[in-house]
């Protein structure tokens, strides 16, 4: 059928498919050098923090509801867990940032008491309140996918920022960055 | 050889399996409705149904009732509580999109930006017909 001398404009069609398998070779090389982004971001930010009413984490801190957050004053709100690695990390970080004067409150997901009071003995307790999640329903309620995970609030209790993940040096002055725009309402 | 790097494969395995949960779990029971089924067997089932549609943020390749993951567990309890309260199954996948955005659905959804994919195929099997309509008459043709 196909004639040994196939016309000249055809000639090309050969180079094809190494030229499909360079594509599809590219395509997963540039996946196993850049991951893609697995993170979840909630789609809560620009919109009014949900309604909770958490009972206190620790006794020698009040608990955490919605009303503490339409003070005037942002805030900052903080998921974290005493199981979590990563949230001790983060522990000098948010000491710093309640030392320069913004109230940090924190969210205990899934965590028991002795744990807390361990992890706060050893990491200190930067939280104006400790509010206990057990069910995980104010994460859920914000959006939030892990922790730790730091929501900027603004004085009216709109939810402004979302940082993803430990708070590491670098990330110090982009929070307290938000927690000015935060001054400004929306 | 073989035998060694077996042994020191399932050591790894059984350190790991241990550590884990230390390393990152909580040692909290799970939430009222994480494994309990509803009492109503026609609010389970449709609980159940839109659990499979609800993807375990976790875990992000399986859906919250697949998933052992704590917070698949919590989320459970959610749409159960919410189920058992009378909400609408789409009523509540709105509530989770609306904090998640629309990775947290499983349900393929026809929008702005997924209509290619819907179209796609419909496309490529009208040039597919197109194709070969042509290649037959012309081959019609070429006897004559």
């Amino acid at each position: 059928m196909t004639a040994p001398d196939a016309p000249k404009g055809k000639r090309w069609a050969i180079w094809l498919p190494l030229v499909l398998f360079g594509a599809f070779f590219a395509l997963v090389m540039n996946g196993l050098i850049r991951p893609a982004d697995r993170e979840i971001e909630s789609a809560m930010v620009g919109k009014p923090l949900p309604v909770f009413d958490l009972a206190p984490g620790s006794p020698d801190r009040p608990g955490l509801a919605t009303d503490a957050f339409r003070q005037g004053r942002p805030r900052l709100l903080n998921i974290f867990a005493s199981w979590c690695v990563p949230c001790a990390a983060e522990a000098p970080q948010l000491d710093a940032i309640a030392k320069s004067g913004v109230p940090i409150d924190g969210v205990a997901i899934r965590d028991r008491e002795e744990d807390l009071a361990r992890f706060l003995a050893r990491h200190g307790n930067p939280f104006a309140s400790i509010g206990k999640d057990d069910i995980s329903e104010v994460q859920l309620g914000l959006g939030s996918s892990g922790v730790p995970e730091t929501f900027v609030i603004d004085g009216s209790g709109t939810i402004r920022y979302q940082h993803i993940g430990p708070i590491m040096d670098r990330d110090v002055a982009k929070i307290l960055a938000e927690v000015e725009r935060a001054e400004k309402p929306l | 050889m073989h035998m060694l790097a077996r042994l020191a494969l399932f050591a790894t395995l059984i350190v790991s399996a241990l550590a884990g949960p230390l390393a990152a779990q909580d040692q909290l029971p799970p939430a009222p409705y994480a494994y309990r089924q509803l009492e109503d067997p026609a609010q389970e089932a449709k609980a159940q149904e839109l659990m499979e549609t609800l993807r375990c943020l976790k875990c992000q390749s399986q859906s919250i009732a697949d998933s052992d993951a704590s917070m698949a567990g919590d989320m459970r309890n959610q749409v159960r509580l919410k189920i058992k309260a009378g909400e609408d199954p789409e009523a509540i996948r709105g509530w989770l999109i609306e904090r998640y955005g629309d990775y947290v659905s499983y349900k393929p959804e026809l929008t702005a930006l997924t209509w290619p994919l819907f179209a796609a195929p419909l496309v490529l099997l009208l040039l597919a017909i197109m194709l070969l309509r042509r290649r037959f008459t012309r081959g019609v043709g070429d006897n004559d």
